[in-house]
């Protein structure tokens, strides 16, 4: 039977839409990005006139105007270092707290955020330019590329984003890609796209692990792949941690090295970027080589600098350590052990420095598979996707949320709404309520992170709901619902459930994590979890104490004539020895003040329900109150 | 419609891990957004919802303490939220014993042992579930489920101070 499907207008359904255009899998690398189209499953990179995929993730304002994307921009770093921009990527929805110095000199001129938006800019090439703008080029150019290799206009693709990548940083994204002419099918994570390159190539089941080691990301994730679905189990990373790191460390070295040397050097960004270059070549001598050299030169003066394999191992343990701990911190979050690992997959440039290969094989216990080019399996997986989302195919990709997501509470305690992990879309809700009498409004505050304290997680949006009708304070019910789609973005809404009152707004965090923030939080969390759970209790014990005084005040207001002085005397006392309690920070002594008060002022509040009673029983009949009586009964 | 039927279960405390898994992946091949890239926004939007409820009905039926906790919420076991307020004295002084000594645990090995007793008693907590849902005794139900989220909870903590203490020896 053949059914007519009626569509809204303007809306084409698929597969029939858009068959003059081609969607395309996109990797916006920190360092390289690379286009790739699938067609009858089989995915291949796109490749320029000289046979090579990558292209440099370098863009540049030359001069003599115009927009220098690549090889072409990377060219200009030497001659015009003021005009040209690298590893944008780690930019992407965040401030300035989020930028790393070398030699306490960043290499780009920095225009803070402004107005509504506190994404920090760039000053190149004489303009201030938002990252989005600057990852825009980049993208136009793959799009440029793929159109000249396909001949037909390319305007869909699947945009491929460490899995790490918070709320901010996607929307970044999404919008370069909107700046660019690209309609973005999905956002998927770095790591699953190679794990469903590879799964669809090797035709392999089991569990697997992918290790993303970028130019400025990290991600591990644990996938099972199974007869078409790659189901994640778990992920966790960094969102800046990766081969930039290792560069920095090389560039500071040889800086360190001139000074001993007594070079005064003038350390700008020029300087600054040529000691990065310098060191980038240095470590990719030391990929297949014992010994790395190279010549430097600041304001013309040389200098000649060697680093053998050893002393680079050493300056990166820390990093590489840090890579392992996050992977065991994934696998334990998976409840699996290593043993169970079928194979890693490895992804990413800097899998190619052979310690960061040793480290990887020692944790799994096995030797790391490489047979796809860890530089073109994302994009072949993002190509494979976004046949499957256009052609329709039957893998089947579950993805999660790398972070937990959750609300402020009293006291500045987390409530965990999504916990990490959770299979993405979902939609989930948890009640509020009001902490004091006639509270007509409530603060929603959205955080992300695995810590306890709000002070210690990162903070996406906060907004007000208003007209909550005046109510005992406990008796409104409060539904907060946190939603996040298959991009991974998250929609945040508030009702009050016995009036309909709403509010709903899609966080579109618009300041990113200072490095200290995200990049530390998984690890914090794992490291603070006792002292954070003991921080818990603690304002758990305060806010129930406070809660304990306010009751009591109101109860004193309106009833204080049922009490003898001697009572009330005794009261006030137990009341003090509460306050002094919650202001010193033993929780035992908290409960145990409180307690006291609450033994103390129980014939009081006796006292007090029996007037209620008598209130509500005075003028009625007998039959009203049997009849009440065995409502009750049948309860 | 409750987390078994979306499935297609058989609303039970036991639950065959692979059928669960099969039952999910066949519901999202047919429901996961992926499939409705190109489709109206209406169309989308059920298919979004759709998605989450089976994404929900998967995440809690997989934890075999969620599990047991939604059944018995089904059955009309009445359980407080989240296992916030323990009213039962017995686990009440069994709670407070146990983090003393997880507080006075020095070595990874002490934690990990009262991690794995931690464990051993969720396991056999869960055993005893299914002759107490059998008989209907729903005091008993929630007393069980009462302790075993508080020995779950237990078991994260004491995971934590493991990785502390390992941190602390590093």
């Amino acid at each position: 039977m053949t059914l007519l499907e009626i569509h809204e207008p303007g809306e084409t359904p698929l597969p029939h839409a858009g068959e003059g255009t081609l969607a395309v899998g996109i990797d916006l690398g920190t360092t390289n990005s690379v286009v790739a189209i699938a067609r009858d499953g089989r995915p291949a990179a796109l490749h320029d006139e000289t046979g090579r995929a990558m292209v440099p993730s370098v863009v540049a304002y030359p001069e003599t105007g115009g927009v220098k994307v690549g090889d072409q921009a990377r060219e200009l770093m030497a001659r015009e270092p003021r005009n040209v921009v690298s590893s944008v990527k780690r930019l992407m929805g965040r401030g300035a707290a989020d930028l790393h110095a070398v030699a306490g000199v960043l290499p780009y001129e920095i225009e803070p955020g402004s107005g509504e938006t506190d994404m920090v800019k760039l000053r190149i090439g004489g303009k201030a330019r938002s990252p989005v703008e600057i990852s825009a080029e980049i993208l136009k150019m793959l799009r440029i590329r793929a159109e000249q290799a396909l001949d037909k206009p390319v305007e869909r693709a699947v945009i491929t984003v460490p899995a790490y990548f918070d709320d901010a940083a996607r929307t970044a994204t999404r919008d370069a890609a909107r700046v660019a002419g690209l309609e973005v099918l999905r956002l998927v994570n770095e790591p699953t796209a190679a794990a469903l390159a590879y799964g669809l190539d090797k035709g392999s089941e089991g569990i697997y692990a992918v290790y993303d080691l970028g130019g400025g990301t990290f991600d591990f994730s644990l996938l099972r792949l199974e007869k078409g679905v790659f189901q994640v189990l778990a992920t966790g990373g960094d969102a800046a941690l990766g081969g930039d790191d290792f560069d920095r460390a090389i560039a500071e070295r040889m800086l360190a090295e001139r000074r001993t040397d007594g070079l005064a050097d003038r350390v700008d960004e020029a300087a600054v970027k040529a000691a990065l270059v310098l060191a980038r070549q240095m470590k990719e001598q030391l990929t297949d080589r014992d010994q790395a050299s190279g010549r430097l030169e600041i304001g013309g003066v040389p200098s000649f600098h060697a680093l053998t394999r050893p002393d680079f191992e050493a300056m990166i343990d820390s990093h590489v350590r840090r890579t392992i701990d996050i992977a065991r911190g994934v696998l334990a979050d998976a409840g699996m052990e290593a043993g169970e690992v079928r194979g890693v997959v490895l992804v990413g440039g800097s899998t190619r420095v052979p310690v960061v290969r040793e480290a990887v094989a020692g944790m799994i216990g096995k030797a790391p598979l490489t047979d796809i080019d860890p530089d073109e399996v994302v994009a072949l997986g993002a190509a494979l996707q976004a046949e499957a989302l256009t052609g329709g195919g039957d893998t089947l990709l579950l993805d999660v949320t790398p972070l937990s997501l959750g609300l402020e509470t009293m006291g500045g305690i987390v409530e965990k709404i999504v916990p990490r992990n959770t299979p993405i879309p979902v939609q989930l809700a948890q009640d509020f309520t009001t902490y004091q009498d006639g509270q007509t409004a409530m603060a929603i505050h959205v955080v992300q992170g695995e810590r306890e304290m709000v002070a210690d997680c990162r903070s996406l949006a906060r907004f007000e709901l208003l007209g909550i009708p005046p109510m005992t304070a406990g008796a409104a019910r409060i539904r907060v619902t946190f939603a996040v789609d298959a991009d991974g973005l998250l929609t945040v809404s508030a009702e009050e459930r016995t009036t309909g009152v709403q509010q709903r707004i899609e966080v579109k965090p618009s300041y990113g994590l200072s490095h200290e923030d995200m990049a530390d939080m998984l690890y914090d969390s794992l490291e603070h979890a006792e002292e954070d759970m003991t921080q818990r209790l603690l304002t758990e014990a305060r806010v129930e104490g406070r809660r304990n005084l306010l009751a009591l005040d109101v109860a004193l207001q309106k009833d204080e004539a049922l009490l003898g002085a001697d009572e009330r005397a005794a009261l006030d006392a137990a009341r003090g020895r509460l306050e002094a309690a919650i202001a010193g920070d033993d929780r035992e002594a908290i409960n145990a003040a409180a307690e006291a008060l609450e033994t103390l002022s129980k014939p009081f509040a006796e006292r007090r329900m029996d007037r209620g009673i008598r209130e509500a029983l005075s003028g009625r009949s007998v039959v009203e109150l049997e009849s009440r009586v065995s409502d009750r009964a049948g309860e | 419609m409750d987390h078994f039927a979306r499935l297609g279960l058989p609303a039970a405390l036991e639950l065959e891990p692979a059928s669960l898994d099969r039952a999910y992946f066949a519901r999202q091949r047919q429901w996961h957004p992926d499939r409705f890239v190109g489709r109206p926004p209406a169309e989308r939007a059920k298919a979004s919802v759709e998605a989450a409820a089976l994404n929900e009905a998967y995440r809690t039926l997989k934890d075999p303490l969620a599990r047991a906790a939604y059944f018995a919420s089904m059955k009309g076991v009445d359980l407080p939220g989240d296992g916030r307020t323990i009213d039962d004295p017995d686990l009440l002084m069994e709670a407070m014993e146990a983090r003393e000594a997880l507080h006075e645990a020095e070595s990874v090995e002490a934690v990990e042992a009262l991690a794995a007793r931690a464990r051993d008693d969720v396991a056999a907590g869960l055993r005893v579930l299914d002759g107490l849902f059998l008989r209907d005794d729903k005091p008993a139900i929630r007393k069980t489920l009462l302790r075993l989220r508080y020995l779950d909870k237990f078991a994260e903590e004491a995971q934590a101070r493991r990785i502390n203490l390992e941190r602390s020896k590093a």
